[in-house]
């Protein structure tokens, strides 16, 4: 059987995380290819409603990461981020939604190898812990991932 | 069809539901869901809830379901590719245990979804639907089907009706040709009837309340009349709990779901109470403020529908009050249309 | 009663106010609102222990709002919404005439906010030991026993969105569920789009919701919303020592921070 390759989509912000995830790449530091980064302005856009969606479309893991607290390029965008996390993942866990599928970190432009960890550290995680498949059983795509529709 | 009249014992009832499985029927009834009383799909008598005055929500979805796929399709670059779906594709269905009001109530529907260009969806899964209705041995404060030409023992829309008449005994009325095929199904459960017996004697005496000809006249009369839809209205909150339970409400919206490559079109219920219902593209809203929405909701029922399609929207089943969070009662505001409104 | 009935008899003469919300009797013994608009309407009033509905959500409503100066007959979950809602200026000090009803029966006059915010802070403004209880009981389960209780309470959700129009605080005029560019929530009724929605309003009302219940009394379908945002209630207060509905010019504890905010699971 083929291992299971989680797909973990990370929101970062444009001026820290991204920077660090760039420093990563052009440290050549090695690491997992599972994540898709998607860069935001600031951890204080990412709307609750950006993760949901990621699991929605079939994400099995979760990286928000963003500058250190006061490193924020608008002062306190992250201050604002972490107290929404902060409720956001009470709200989650009890609603029954696995809140260890979403890692949040610090990383800033200089922590290249700090991004490389996260990542890596987060994909092995999401490979112990599996698939979300509860999840995608609920998601609007299994309106149309039946058969009929597919193989066009 | 001449009606015929049958005996059931109850203790045979868990045989017929397990005679209609057995023979590929499947069975929607009244199951009870914690406080409330859903329609679903049962695989025995035990989970019917039989013993309840009315089901919270109506038996429309049985042929009107809350989330209903009418299309799929693909997308790739040559464009989009169609794959239509085939609206007799659906199940023959017993409809079992639900009550009078909601067999009739698909009467409503049919003339709705049966008008114009008829909507196959809909049409195709009430023309497989065997309705049991089963009449009503007690009616609540809600209730006032008497008063919109129903009644606790009405067999308008119903195939097969059961009325209890002893405490092991029910009386199966067959009524149509569907309900006469179902019947086959069960014949051997069935003894001849005594065709003297009186069903009235074993069901609610729900009071007339208003007289119907005159409501519809007087709501037809008062479109303008913004007084009294404001002072109806005034508490409403324009949520859409009443159009959601009502046997008879039809009101629907499409919507697309889709990721890059597939999706599907999904017909939905709407209600006319809510704000976005009449919203244009533009910003502007013919029906700005509750009050109108209150008034096309009773319009429509008792107004458009009687002369348009030659029925009232309405089965007097008291759903849409019970479930109001704000005590909207629909008889008392129609009682009102009677007293207040002169033509 | 009476005490009641000749204050708003009072009001309405002497024009203090054009429209009283209270309590009046409904369909059997069920306790419906009731606007009272001249002196020959009081007689309707009624104050029974069953008059627990919030009616402050009445007091945003735009056809109540035109009908002129109001006044309202508030329990406390009313008041402490009216404290919530000055604190996101949807109503102003003394735009509205308060007559508290204690849970004793006895009526008093609220001149202004602050008298509200000095009230509010003498009671019990927790959830029930009920609620807790069914609280403690979701928590004590596994994450994927808690999934499965929830996805069945969704699955009754038929998206009438009663919890949203009984909500005192639900009040924008464009819902979040509403706007379709983007499609945050699928509009359909099937288990993506109730959950989607369910946690969309909970979380827009984590630090706002005054536990008054309304939520969960107006669903038909017997879904126990309410227990979503109480849940979160606890951590606010102890995160950020903030409680909704107590002082009306409170700020709203997630559009604040505070830079040494403690948590424990960012890497």
């Amino acid at each position: 059987m083929q291992e299971f390759e989680p797909k973990i989509v990370a929101f970062v912000c444009n001026w820290c995380t991204y920077a660090g995830a760039d420093l990563t790449g052009t440290s050549r530091i090695k690491y997992s290819a599972n994540v898709k980064i998607i860069r935001f302005p600031c951890t204080g856009r990412i709307d609750f409603m950006i993760l949901m969606k990621a699991f929605e479309n079939g994400a099995d893991g979760i990286i928000v990461s963003g500058c250190h607290p006061n490193d924020c390029h608008y002062s306190t965008g992250n201050f604002h981020a972490r107290r929404r996390w902060i409720v956001l993942r009470n709200l989650l866990n009890f609603a029954g939604i696995e809140t260890d599928r979403i890692q949040f970190s610090w990383v800033s432009a200089a922590e290249g190898f700090k991004w490389a960890d996260v990542v890596n550290n987060t994909v092995a995680a999401i490979k112990e812990i599996g698939p979300y498949e509860n999840y995608r059983k609920i998601a609007v795509s299994t309106l149309f991932n039946e058969e009929g529709a597919s193989n066009e | 069809m001449e009606k015929e009249l049958k005996i059931l014992k109850y203790s045979d009832l868990p045989k017929m539901i397990e005679k209609f499985i057995s023979q590929g029927y499947p069975v929607l009834a009244p199951v009870h869901k914690g406080k409330i009383v859903e329609i679903e799909y049962v695989q025995s008598l035990d989970s019917i809830a039989l013993d309840v005055l009315l089901s919270t929500q109506s038996a429309k979805k049985a042929a009107f379901p809350k989330v209903e796929k009418v299309l799929e399709y693909t997308m790739n670059k040559a464009g989009v590719v169609q794959h239509p779906v085939d609206p007799a594709d659906s199940k023959e269905t017993i409809l079992f245990g639900v009550r009078p009001c909601d067999a009739s109530g698909f009467k409503s529907l049919d003339a709705i979804f049966g008008e114009g260009p008829s909507d196959q969806f809909y049409l195709s899964k009430k023309e497989k639907t065997t309705i049991i209705s089963f009449s009503c041995p007690v009616a609540d404060e809600y209730c006032f089907c008497t008063s919109v030409g129903g009644g606790p023992g009405n067999t308008a829309g119903s195939d097969l009706q059961f009325t209890s008449v002893s405490k092991d005994e029910l009386l199966v009325e067959i009524l149509t040709e569907k309900g006469k095929k179902a019947s086959r199904i069960f014949a051997d459960l069935l003894t001849e009837a005594n065709s003297a017996i009186d069903k009235t004697k074993f069901i609610a005496d729900v009071k007339v309340v208003f007289d119907l000809d005159s409501v519809v006249a007087k709501t037809t009369a008062s479109f303008g009349n913004a007084e009294l839809w404001l002072e109806q209205s005034l508490r409403c909150i324009g949520c859409g709990a009443c159009a959601f339970v009502c046997p008879t409400c039809a009101c629907f919206d499409f919507q697309d779901e889709q990721d890059t490559k597939k999706g599907v079109r999904l017909r939905l219920w709407d209600s006319c109470g809510f704000s976005l219902f009449t919203l244009h593209t533009s910003g502007h809203n013919p029906r700005e403020v509750q009050s109108q929405r209150w008034r096309q909701r009773i319009m429509h029922k008792f107004a458009y529908m009687p002369e348009q399609l030659k029925v009232v929207g309405c089965e007097g089943c008291g759903r849409c009050s019970r479930a109001c969070p704000v005590d909207m009662n629909i008889k008392e505001h129609l009682t009102a249309i009677r007293e207040q409104v002169t033509v | 009663m009476n005490d009641l009935i000749k204050k708003v008899t009072q009001l309405l003469d002497d024009k203090t106010i054009n429209v009283f919300i209270g309590y009046g009797q409904g369909t059997a013994s069920r306790i419906r609102t009731i606007f009272v608009k001249n002196s020959s309407q009081v007689e309707n009033l009624v104050y029974t222990s069953d008059c627990t509905a919030n009616l402050a959500g009445y007091l945003l409503k735009h056809e109540v709002k035109k009908i002129g100066k109001l006044g309202i007959l508030a329990n406390d979950s009313a008041l402490r919404s009216m404290m919530q809602l000055a604190s996101e200026f949807q109503i102003k000090d003394g735009e509205v005439y308060v007559l508290h009803a204690a849970k004793d029966g006895s009526f008093t006059e609220f001149a202004d906010f602050q008298s509200i915010e000095a009230y509010l802070v003498t009671i019990d403004t927790g959830i029930t030991s009920d609620e807790q209880e069914r609280i403690a009981k979701l928590e004590a389960m596994t994450v994927k026993e808690r999934w499965i209780f929830w996805n069945k309470e969704f699955e009754k959700c038929i998206k009438c969105y009663a919890c949203r129009a009984a909500c005192p605080m639900c009040y924008c005029h464009r819902c979040t569920t509403d706007v379709n560019q983007p499609q945050w929530i699928p509009v359909a009724s099937h288990e993506q789009g109730n959950l989607d929605y369910h946690l969309m309003r909970a979380m827009h009302l984590a630090g706002r919701c005054v536990n008054c219940g309304e939520c969960a009394n107006a669903c038909p379908m017997d879904i126990p919303l309410n227990l979503l945002t109480y849940q979160l209630i606890a951590p606010i207060r102890t995160t950020f020592d903030a409680t909704a509905g107590m002082k009306a010019d409170a700020v709203y504890a997630l559009s604040t921070f505070k830079p040494d905010d403690k948590e424990n699971f960012i890497i």
